[in-house]
C-alpha cells in the first residue's frame, strides 16, 4: 500500500477539505457580501465530490484495494453509498438556505464551510476502519454541526438548540469515548479489522464481560448521534430550535453518516458476536419506534413532529440492523436513501410554509385548508406524509417492506409482527396532519411567495417519492446489495 | 385478443382520467370522470366477450420484471372477471350519484374515484402477491379522502377509524406474505395458490390473513367501522365501500385464504362459522332499531357478508359458488339501495326515517324502484339475492344444519327490517309537508336506477351467464380443498329419483 494509492483513495476528502480551506479564505477577504456565491462553489464542490465517489459505488469495490492509510481508512462500495446520499443531503441544504437566510439577513459565509466541514467529518465516519478514523470523523461532523444549530445568533431558540445539542453531545462522546477505550483496552487495537480477530481469538464461550461493556457504550454513544431511544431527547429541540435549513441537514447527513457508522462497527468490528449486541439493538428499535409515534401525536409544530417521526424512522432502520445479515445491511441502505428523499420533501416543504409577511409558519394548526389555498404544496405534503406513513403505493412503503423483508428473511418474524403493528400507531399522527390539511376549513394564513430552488427540490423529492419510485426498486437494490457486500466482505 | 395488454390499459384509463381531473375545473371534471369509467366499462365488456369460458385458468396474462422483488403481473380468472364487471359497471353510476351532490372541489373528488378505481381493479387483477398488497393498501388513501373531505358531519372520526381499522388488519398479512415469499421463493399468485406450506405454519399465516380479510369483509366483532364510514361517506363513497371494497375480503378469503391453507381454513372453520352466526343474528337485530337509513342499509351489509364467509368456509361448490354470487349480487343490491338513499337525501338532505314517509304517493317511479332493491336485499326470488343466498345456504347445510339454521333466520329478519324501512319510508301517510314535495325522479337518477335493475334482474333470472365463467375455478378450488374437507353432520345424500319435486319444494321453502 502505497501513499498514491491511498492518496486517490481520499480524493473526495482532499477536496472538500482542501475547498473548505480555501473557501473560508475567500470568506475572511470578501466578507458576506460573498456568501451567496461561496454557497454557489460549496454546491458544486459536493456535485463534483458525488462523481468522485460514485464510481467505487459502482463497481462494487471492496476488499484490501479499498484501504488507504494502512487500514485506517476504507473507501469502499459501502463508503461510497452513504457518501453519495451524505454530499447529496448537505447539497441540498446549501440549496434551501439562501432564501430562508436572506430574509433576517442572517446569510453568512460560514454557513456552506460549516456545512461543507460537517459533509467531510460525516463521509470521514462511513469510511472509518478505526477507532480513531471514527472519532475524528465524528467530531468534525458533530463540531460544524453544533455551530450550525446556532447559527440564528439573534434567536433564542436557535442559541438554545446550539447549546443543548453540544452539551448533551459532549456527554455521547464521552460515553463513545469510553466505551472505545474499553474497547481498546480488551482487544488491544484500535483498528476494526483488528478487533474483529481479537475478538475472534477470545474465548469460544463467549465474550468477556469488558468488551461487552465496549460495545454497549459505543453503541450506546452512537443511539445518541443517531437520536435512537432512549437517547433521543435532544432531537424535538434541536429540530425545532435549529434554523429550518439546518434542520433539514441534521435530519439528512449527519443521520445518514452515524447510522453507517453504527453498521461498520455492529457488522464489521463486532459483526462475529451479533448476540452481544442484537438485544440492544433490537431494544433500541422497538422502543424508537413506539416512543417516536407516541411523542409525535400531541405535537403542535411541524418540525418537532419532524423529529418525532426521524426517532420513529430510524427505529424501522435498527430493524434492519437487528438482522445482522447482508439482506438486513441492504435493506437498511435502501431505507436510508429513501428516508433522505422523503425527509428532504419535508423540510423543503415546511420551507415553503410562510405567512404574509414572509414569516415562516411552523404551527401544525396554520396548515388547516392548505388544500384549497395552496394545492400543489398540500399534495407535496400529503405524499411526504403518506410516505413516511409507508402506505403504498408511495415510495416511503418500499423502505419499510425490504427492512422486514429482511428480518423475515432473518427468522426475527416477531420483532418485524410488533414492529409493523406499531407503524400503525405512527400513521396517526401522519394521517393527522393530512387531515387539517385537507378536511379543515382554510386558515388563509399561508400566502407567502416561494423560492424557485425550494419549489424544484420539492417536485424533485415528490417525484422520487411517487409511484414512479418503485421504476427504481432495481437499481437502488442492486446498488445497496453491492454497498453491503463490501460491508461484509472480510479481507 | 391475444397479447393485447388490455388489464393494464383498464387500469391506465381511469389513473389517466384522474390526473386530467386533477387539473381541469368542476364541469370538465365530470365529463371526464364519465368518459373515463364508461371506457373502462366498455373495456370491462370486452373483457367478458373476450373470455374464454373453459379455457385457460389465467387469461390476459401479463407480466413484466420492471421492479426488484417482484413483478408488473397481471392475470385474470372468472372469479377476478367478474369482480372487475362489478367495479366498471358501478363507477359510472358513482359518478353519476356525485353529479350532483358534490359541489366543492369536484375534481379532486373524481381523481379520487377514478384512482379508486385503479386500485380496484389492480387489486383483483393482480398476479404478484406484492403487487396485490400495495394495490389492496393503497386504496386506504383516496377512500380516508373521500370520506373525510366529502363526507357528513362527524367524517374525521370515520375516517381515521376506516384508516387505522384497516391498516391495522392488513400490516400483519404483510408479515404473512414476506413469510411465504421466503418459504416458497416466489411471489406469483397461482405458483403460491398450489403450493402446501406446512400445516404448522398454515395456522399463524390464516390468522394473519384473517385479521386482514376480516376487518375489509367485515366481519362481527371488528365490523364498527363500517357503519360509521358508511353513513359518513358521500353516497357515491357509500357505493363503492358496499359494492366492491367489501368484496375485496371475500375475494381474499377466496383467492388466497381457502387455496393457499386449505388445511387451517378447515381448522378454523368454526371460528368463522361462530362469528358469522353472530353477526347474521345480531346485526339484523341491530338494524331493526336504526333511525338513519344509510346505518340500516350498513348493518345489513354485515349480515349478508356473514352469509358469504359462511358459505366460503362451506369446502364445497354450491357453498363458494353461493357466496361468489351473494357477493356480485350485494354489491348491485346494497350500491342500489344507498343510492335511492342518497336520492332522497339530495332533496331533503337527511337520512332520518321518520322524516319522510308515503313516498309512493309523490314519487311512484322511485318507488319502485327502491320497492325492487328491498325485494333484492331480502333475496325474493327472481332477484339476484335469491340465488345467492339460496346456494349459499344449501352449501352449508351439507356442513352443519345447525349453522345453517342460525344463517336462516338472517333472511326473515332481513325481510323484518327491509320491510319495515319501506314501510315507513313509501307507505303510510305524508307526515311531512316538505318530504311529500319531492319530485320524482330526474333522467339522470333514472338512468343509474335502470342498469342496476336490470342487473339484479338478469342475475336473479338467468344466474348461468355470471356461474358459467366462474365454474371452472370455484371447481378447482374445490379440488384444492377436498383433501382438507370437515366432516359434515348433515350428508345429503342423493336419493332415488322418485320424489325430486317435493325435495325440490322444501328447500324453497326454507329459503325465505
Amino acid at each position: 500500500m502505497d501513499w498514491s494509492t491511498s492518496l486517490r483513495l481520499v480524493a473526495p476528502e482532499t477536496l472538500l477539505s482542501v475547498s473548505g480551506l480555501v473557501l473560508l479564505l475567500v470568506a475572511a477577504w470578501a466578507g458576506d457580501k460573498a456568501s451567496r456565491a461561496i454557497n454557489i462553489a460549496a454546491v458544486a464542490v459536493l456535485v463534483v465530490a458525488c462523481f468522485l465517489v460514485a464510481p467505487a459505488l459502482c463497481s462494487g469495490a471492496m476488499g484490501a484495494g479499498t484501504e488507504a492509510f494502512l487500514g485506517q481508512f476504507r473507501a469502499d462500495a459501502f463508503a461510497s453509498f452513504a457518501k453519495l446520499l451524505i454530499y447529496g443531503g448537505s447539497a441540498a441544504a446549501l440549496m434551501v438556505a439562501p432564501a430562508f437566510f436572506d430574509r433576517v439577513g442572517a446569510m453568512r459565509a460560514e454557513y456552506p464551510i460549516l456545512i461543507l466541514f460537517a459533509a467531510l467529518g460525516g463521509g470521514m465516519m462511513a469510511s472509518a476502519a478505526d477507532l480513531l478514523t471514527l472519532y475524528i470523523g465524528l467530531e468534525l461532523n458533530s463540531l460544524a454541526s453544533y455551530v450550525l444549530a446556532a447559527f440564528l445568533r439573534k434567536d433564542e431558540r436557535s442559541a438554545e438548540a446550539g447549546l443543548k445539542y453540544f452539551v448533551l453531545g459532549a456527554l455521547a462522546s464521552g460515553i463513545l469515548l469510553f466505551g472505545m477505550s474499553l474497547t481498546y483496552g480488551f482487544t488491544g487495537t484500535t483498528s476494526f479489522a483488528g478487533i474483529r480477530g481479537a475478538l475472534d481469538g477470545m474465548a469460544a464461550g463467549g465474550l468477556s464481560t469488558g468488551a461487552v461493556f465496549g460495545i454497549t457504550f459505543v453503541l450506546a454513544g452512537l443511539a445518541f448521534k443517531i437520536s435512537a431511544v432512549p437517547f433521543h431527547m435532544w432531537t424535538p429541540d434541536v429540530y425545532e430550535g435549529a434554523p429550518t435549513p439546518v434542520t433539514t441537514f441534521f435530519a439528512t447527513a449527519p443521520k445518514v453518516a452515524a447510522l453507517t457508522l453504527t453498521m461498520r462497527i455492529a457488522l464489521d468490528a463486532f459483526g462475529e458476536h451479533a448476540q452481544a449486541w442484537q438485544q440492544i439493538v433490537i431494544f433500541a428499535a422497538l422502543a424508537s419506534i413506539v416512543v417516536g409515534a407516541l411523542g409525535a401525536i400531541g405535537q403542535a409544530n411541524i418540525k418537532r413532529l419532524m423529529a418525532y417521526s426521524s426517532i420513529n424512522n430510524v427505529g424501522f432502520i435498527l430493524i434492519g440492523l437487528a438482522c445482522a445479515t447482508p439482506e438486513g445491511a441492504s435493506a437498511m441502505l435502501v431505507y436510508l436513501a429513501i428516508y433522505v428523499a422523503m425527509t428532504l420533501g419535508g423540510f423543503v416543504a415546511i420551507l415553503m410554509l410562510k405567512d404574509w409577511d414572509d414569516e415562516p409558519v411552523e404551527a401544525i394548526a396554520d396548515m388547516a385548508g392548505l388544500s384549497r389555498t395552496r394545492p400543489l404544496l398540500a399534495a407535496a405534503l400529503a405524499m411526504v406524509m403518506f410516505s413516511l406513513a409507508g402506505i403504498p403505493p408511495l415510495f416511503g412503503f418500499w423502505g419499510k417492506f425490504v427492512v422486514f423483508q429482511a428480518a423475515v428473511q432473518a427468522g426475527l418474524v416477531p420483532l418485524a409482527a410488533i414492529g409493523i403493528a406499531a407503524s400503525v400507531i405512527g400513521a396517526f399522527y401522519y394521517i393527522k396532519v393530512v387531515k387539517i390539511m385537507y378536511f379543515d376549513e382554510p386558515a388563509s394564513k399561508i400566502v407567502g411567495k416561494s423560492d424557485m430552488a425550494h419549489g424544484v427540490l420539492l417536485a424533485l423529492s415528490a417525484l422520487l417519492i411517487s409511484p414512479l419510485g418503485y421504476l427504481l426498486t432495481k437499481w437502488l437494490g442492486g446498488l445497496a446489495d453491492s454497498a453491503a457486500l463490501a460491508l461484509f466482505h472480510v479481507a | 385478443m391475444n397479447g393485447f395488454p388490455i388489464l393494464s390499459l383498464m387500469l391506465l384509463v381511469p389513473l389517466l382520467g384522474a390526473v386530467a381531473c386533477l387539473l381541469s375545473g368542476a364541469k370538465a371534471a365530470r365529463m371526464i370522470a364519465l368518459v373515463a369509467t364508461l371506457i373502462d366499462f366498455a373495456l370491462g365488456l370486452v373483457l367478458w366477450a373476450n373470455y374464454d369460458i373453459g379455457g385457460a385458468q389465467w387469461q390476459f396474462v401479463e407480466r413484466h420484471e420492471i421492479f426488484a422483488g417482484f413483478s408488473w403481473a397481471l392475470g385474470i380468472d372468472g372469479i377476478a372477471l367478474m369482480l372487475i364487471l362489478l367495479s366498471v359497471f358501478l363507477m359510472p353510476v358513482c359518478i353519476g350519484a356525485s353529479w350532483d351532490a358534490i359541489e366543492k372541489r369536484v375534481g379532486e373528488y373524481m381523481a379520487a374515484f377514478l384512482l379508486m378505481e385503479t386500485l380496484m381493479i389492480g387489486v383483483f387483477a393482480a398476479q404478484d402477491l406484492y403487487l396485490f398488497y400495495i394495490m389492496f393498501e393503497a386504496g386506504l388513501i383516496p377512500m380516508y379522502l373521500i370520506i373525510g373531505i366529502w363526507g357528513g358531519a362527524d367524517r374525521i372520526y370515520a375516517s381515521y377509524k376506516f384508516f387505522l381499522y384497516t391498516l391495522l388488519g392488513s400490516v400483519l398479512m404483510l408479515i404473512a406474505m414476506l413469510w411465504m415469499v421466503n418459504e416458497a421463493g416466489t411471489t406469483d399468485i397461482p405458483t403460491l395458490m398450489a403450493y402446501d406450506f406446512p400445516p404448522q405454519a398454515q395456522t399463524w399465516l390464516w390468522l394473519a390473513f384473517f385479521a386482514s380479510f376480516a376487518v375489509k369483509m367485515p366481519m362481527w366483532p371488528v365490523h364498527t367501522w363500517l357503519p360509521d364510514a358508511h353513513v359518513q361517506a358521500p353516497t357515491a363513497g357509500s357505493v363503492i365501500l358496499a359494492g366492491v371494497l367489501l368484496k375485496m375480503g371475500g375475494y381474499g378469503f377466496i383467492r388466497f385464504s381457502l387455496p393457499m391453507f386449505p388445511e387451517a381454513s378447515a381448522q378454523f372453520a368454526w371460528l368463522i362459522f361462530a362469528l358469522s352466526m353472530i353477526a347474521v343474528v345480531v346485526t339484523s337485530l341491530i338494524a331493526l332499531v336504526q333511525h338513519d337509513m344509510k346505518k340500516l342499509i350498513a348493518y345489513s351489509s354485515v349480515a349478508h357478508m356473514a352469509i358469504v364467509t359462511v358459505g366460503l368456509f362451506a369446502f364445497n361448490v354450491q357453498g363458494l359458488e353461493g357466496s361468489m354470487i351473494v357477493m356480485l349480487s350485494h354489491g348491485l343490491v346494497s350500491g342500489a339501495l344507498f343510492l335511492s338513499v342518497g336520492v332522497i337525501y339530495d332533496r331533503l338532505h337527511t337520512r332520518e326515517i321518520d322524516r319522510y314517509g308515503g313516498l309512493s304517493i309523490n314519487m311512484p317511479k322511485y318507488a319502485l324502484f327502491f320497492l325492487l332493491f328491498t325485494m333484492a336485499s331480502i333475496g325474493l326470488p327472481g332477484t339476484s339475492g335469491f340465488v345467492g343466498e339460496f346456494l349459499s345456504l344449501a352449501g352449508i347445510y351439507q356442513v352443519s344444519s345447525w349453522v345453517t339454521l342460525v344463517c336462516t333466520t338472517g333472511i326473515i329478519l332481513g325481510a323484518g327490517y327491509m320491510l319495515y324501512l319501506y314501510r315507513r319510508v313509501a307507505f303510510g301517510d305524508q307526515k311531512n309537508a316538505d318530504a311529500a314535495a319531492m319530485p320524482d325522479l330526474t333522467a339522470r337518477e333514472w338512468a343509474m336506477m335502470a342498469p342496476l335493475a336490470a342487473a339484479v334482474l338478469w342475475m336473479g333470472v338467468y344466474p348461468e351467464s355470471f356461474l358459467a365463467p366462474m365454474r371452472q375455478d370455484i371447481a378447482a378450488l374445490d379440488a384444492r380443498l377436498a383433501r382438507a374437507k370437515p366432516e359434515g353432520d348433515a350428508r345429503v345424500k342423493i336419493g332415488t329419483p322418485k320424489k325430486p319435486v317435493l325435495e325440490h319444494a322444501s328447500a324453497h321453502g326454507g329459503a325465505h
